[in-house]
């Protein structure tokens, strides 16, 4: 045998490499980098939500409404009508004398909004840039919190992540049946939008009989109870305060009949709303809406200090624990919309990967045995160099800690076929030199040479393929593109360089006399 | 073991380019007939809709679910079919849902209740919208890569190659798709992925050739361009053959064994690889023939390449002489 050549050190050490590396990923142990399986693979749910961002710039108009209202209360300003129509905020002074004192207001506290003045009437608007400004904080919110709520969920590694310019992508591994599934689809489309509205005492004996356009000229709405939609309340349609102001939601126990409630705590300024207007409000009620349900109206007895707060509706322990959940996270700004979902069961996935796995196994060992019969040692040696190559791919998945999905995998089945060319071309060009009667050294170094330029063009060929994929391919079919170019690199390093040096390594045991043996072809031997 | 012998006598491909030609000009028109009547399938990946896959304890009642359905307003027309084995189903539909917390699969599983032991194996739904966003962006990889092909092989061999080979890939390309035309096959990601692969491979083959025409205008001494290409292709024919066969085999794997979801997938690339080898040796040479590509020019570039070389060479070592 030669000296070690540095082309089967590279070899060997890039074998090594792809062995010790795809270790973690072969046993699944805990430690080190390893690949993850695609949702496809591992069972998981897989959605794209859209956000409808309009509603987001709507509420917005509300808080408004409800700033502007606490403000001229606080002041004592007397005003009549205050409406929320077409996204603006209108109100009408009785006094004239206010006027300086509202100017005032609307200077300081309103600096982004449009207002158009009409005499005593006044009109607000957004300004396209804040609702622009409204849209974006809106879908990036909702990125926070649905990424918050899956956390507290206590799921492994589930994924949100913006897409493109008001997509949310949600990636859910791990879920076991389709109730789980339904549950966490409704924790993350949960608004949990959290009111405090106060009744209006003076017209809700009418409830039952007024419409909804009739409320909606008093500035008022009509929202039902959660467990007997026949039981209305008439509500200021602008309300007390909202979730934003909470800073805590638990799950807690009634005590006397152990049902499960919901403790939420108000930060210091929803203290003070509260506080205030518990306080001159005793004798009316005050509802506590959840997503535009009332969950319970009790009357008022006295002035509520500490901002602390319960819901109660009849929570199982279960529906108590999400709906915390989704409190603590915050609400939706703006409620969110399917616009592509994937939901792989457990067992779907398992059989996937048995499947191509079987796959897999098959297509290598034929393509090993039949290499061997057709170019006999030369053949060897190329699946030594296949061997490498499936190893390679495994580790430098698992370093970047990839994903492998089912087109992935069919891509590593592929790979196997293809990346066995660069030896079949490599090989027919050594017997070819062979056959004219070349050494065995000269028909090596020289068939190597020829080969080259071919293995370089087709494999840059493919490999422009593959990365264009990537670049534009979504999920499982990036998945696909990677492991065929990873493929296709490696096969570089272990099919042109690794072959070679090995052929360099062992050069003085290749009898020339045993050509049958060592390339598959019957001659009458070298010169 | 050999099948193809070193002294193995060239064969006269280029003799009857004709008749290869108008085999591959029946095929394309074939295809493109058939894409025109019957039209690609396209699955729920690009028109939207979706698709839920339901695995039942012993043999899927079919004929039931299919009544159950029919007789509910919104999944009136959805698709039954078995899938795989006779405990699966494919439930396909057009009707997709919006909401988050209740979608189809909620629906479609409290209508399914009562129809045996069953589980819910997968759900696939795709709003019309997303549906359009991937064809756009399928098209373009295609456009893309084509362009970027295109590009690479004009640099490394000549523009007539390269149009030649892209003629080929569009060929290639075509049969596939009047295949999947054919058979009515879903397309979905995974097909488009094996599109794109077919494009890869037929050019892999179409290089390799190429490779060795490039190589035979400069050893072999005949100037007849056909006998040149002749030869060319004669030498690697056992590559070529070999290559197709481990790729084959390969592919016809993952069909027969590889599961229901990969069908579709490794279908397109069977017909893909078949296709793309007839094509680097049939329709790809012929095509470099026909553009009237001419041996002495390139000759003519070729030295012209290799005298700037070597007198750049002598005026490095000048250069290299005089600062010594």
């Amino acid at each position: 045998m030669n000296k070690l050549n540095y082309r089967v050190v590279i070899f060997l050490f890039a074998f090594l490499f792809g062995v010790v590396f795809s270790i973690p990923s072969l046993t699944q142990s805990d430690e080190g980098k390893k690949i993850t399986l695609g949702l496809d693979l591992q069972g998981g749910l897989h959605m794209l939500l859209s956000v409808k961002s309009e509603v987001a710039v709507e509420s917005k108009v509300k808080s408004i409404g409800t700033t502007i209202k606490y403000q001229l209360e606080k002041e004592d300003i007397i005003f009549d009508d205050l409406k929320i129509e077409d996204n603006s905020v209108r109100f009408e002074l009785l006094d004239k004398d206010d006027l300086p004192k509202v100017t005032e207001i609307l200077k300081d506290d309103f600096k982004e909004i449009n207002v158009k003045q009409n005499g005593l009437s006044f009109t607000l608007t957004l300004s396209p840039q804040l609702i622009e400004e409204t849209k974006k904080n809106a879908i990036n919110q909702a990125v926070d919190t649905i990424r918050n709520r899956l956390n507290m969920f206590g799921l492994a590694e589930p994924t949100v992540a913006k897409q493109g310019m008001d997509k949310i992508l949600v990636e859910v591994p791990g879920i076991k049946t389709q109730a789980d599934e339904q549950r966490i689809r409704e924790l993350i489309a949960k608004a949990a939008h959290l009111q405090m509205m106060a009744v209006d005492e003076d017209r809700d004996a009418r409830v039952n009989t007024m419409s909804e356009a009739e409320a909606k000229q008093y500035g008022d709405v009509i929202l039902t109870d959660v467990s007997n939609p026949k039981q209305k309340y008439l509500l200021h349609s602008i309300p007390i305060l909202d979730g934003s102001m909470l800073v805590d939601a638990k799950v807690g126990y009634d005590r006397q009949n152990n049902q499960p409630l919901i403790n939420f705590k108000l930060n210091g300024q929803g203290a003070k709303i509260f506080g205030d207007f518990s306080g001159r409000s005793v004798g009316k009620r005050m509802a506590v809406v959840l997503d535009g349900k009332v969950y319970s109206a009790p009357v008022i007895r006295e002035r509520i200090g500490g901002g602390s707060g319960q819901i109660s509706g009849n929570f199982t322990p279960q529906e108590a624990h999400d709906v915390a959940i989704a409190l603590r996270s915050g609400a939706l700004l703006a409620p969110v919309q399917v616009e592509e979902k994937r939901s792989v069961g457990p067992s779907l996935g398992a059989d996937s990967i048995r499947a191509s796995m079987i796959a897999l196994i098959i297509g290598f060992l034929s393509v090993v045995v039949f290499m061997f019969i057709y170019y006999g040692m030369a053949g060897a040696i190329a699946n030594t160099a296949l061997i490498a190559n499936l190893f390679l791919i495994l580790a430098i998945m698992s370093l970047f800690e990839a994903t492998l999905t089912l087109p992935g995998m069919a891509g590593i089945v592929l790979t196997v076929g293809m990346a066995v060319d660069a030896n079949v071309i490599i090989n027919e060009r050594i017997r070819e030199l062979l056959n004219a009667g070349n050494s065995i050294t000269k028909s090596i170094e020289q068939g190597y040479n020829n080969a080259f330029t071919a293995i370089w063009d087709a494999n840059v060929t493919t490999l422009i393929a593959a990365v264009v994929l990537f670049a534009y391919g979504t999920g499982p079919i990036k998945g696909f593109s990677l492991t065929i170019s990873i493929g296709i690199l490696a096969s570089m390093l272990t099919a042109i360089l690794g072959t070679h040096g090995i052929y360099q390594w062992i050069l003085p045991k290749i009898d020339k006399k045993r050509l049958n043996f060592w390339f598959g072809i019957k001659t009458k031997g070298a010169k | 073991m050999e099948v193809f012998k070193y002294n193995q006598p060239i064969v006269g491909f280029m003799a009857n380019a004709k008749k290869f030609g108008i085999l591959s000009i029946t095929l394309v028109v074939f295809s493109l007939v058939l894409l025109m009547t019957k039209g690609l399938n396209y699955g729920i990946d690009f028109a939207g809709g979706t698709v839920i896959q339901v695995k039942y304890k012993g043999d899927a009642p079919i004929q039931q679910v299919r009544d159950i359905l029919n007789k509910n307003g919104s999944y009136k027309g959805a698709n039954v079919t078995y899938f795989g084995s006779n405990s699966e189903i494919a439930i396909r539909t057009k009707s997709t849902s919006k909401d988050v917390s209740v979608d189809v699969s909620d629906q479609m599983n409290k209508l399914l209740k009562g129809t045996g032991e069953y589980e819910i194996r997968s759900v696939d739904m795709v709003g019309p919208a997303v549906g359009d966003e991937l064809r756009n962006q399928g098209l373009m990889a295609m456009l893309l890569s084509i362009i970027g092909i295109l590009a690479y092989i004009s640099f490394r061999f000549e523009w007539r190659f390269a149009l030649a080979s892209v003629m080929a890939l569009i060929h290639d390309v075509t049969i596939s798709l009047g295949a999947l035309a054919l058979f009515q096959i879903d397309i979905n990601l995974p097909i488009l992925a094996a599109i794109l692969t077919i494009l890869g491979y037929s050019l892999n083959d179409t290089v390799i050739v190429f490779d060795r025409i490039r190589e035979g205008i400069r050893t072999i001494k005949s100037a007849e361009l056909s006998e040149v290409i002749d030869e060319s292709v004669t030498r690697t024919l056992s590559r070529t053959t070999l290559t197709s066969l481990t790729t084959f085999f390969v592919v016809l794997t993952l069909y027969l064994f590889g599961g229901e979801l990969l069908k579709g997938f490794s279908f397109t690339l069977l017909v893909g690889v078949v296709v793309g080898t007839y094509s680097s040796i049939f329709v790809a040479s012929p095509i470099l023939m026909w553009l009237k590509f001419s041996i002495a020019e390139f000759r003519a570039k070729e030295a012209e390449k290799l005298k700037r070389e070597k007198e750049r060479e002598k005026m490095r070592a000048m250069y290299e002489q005089g600062t010594m």
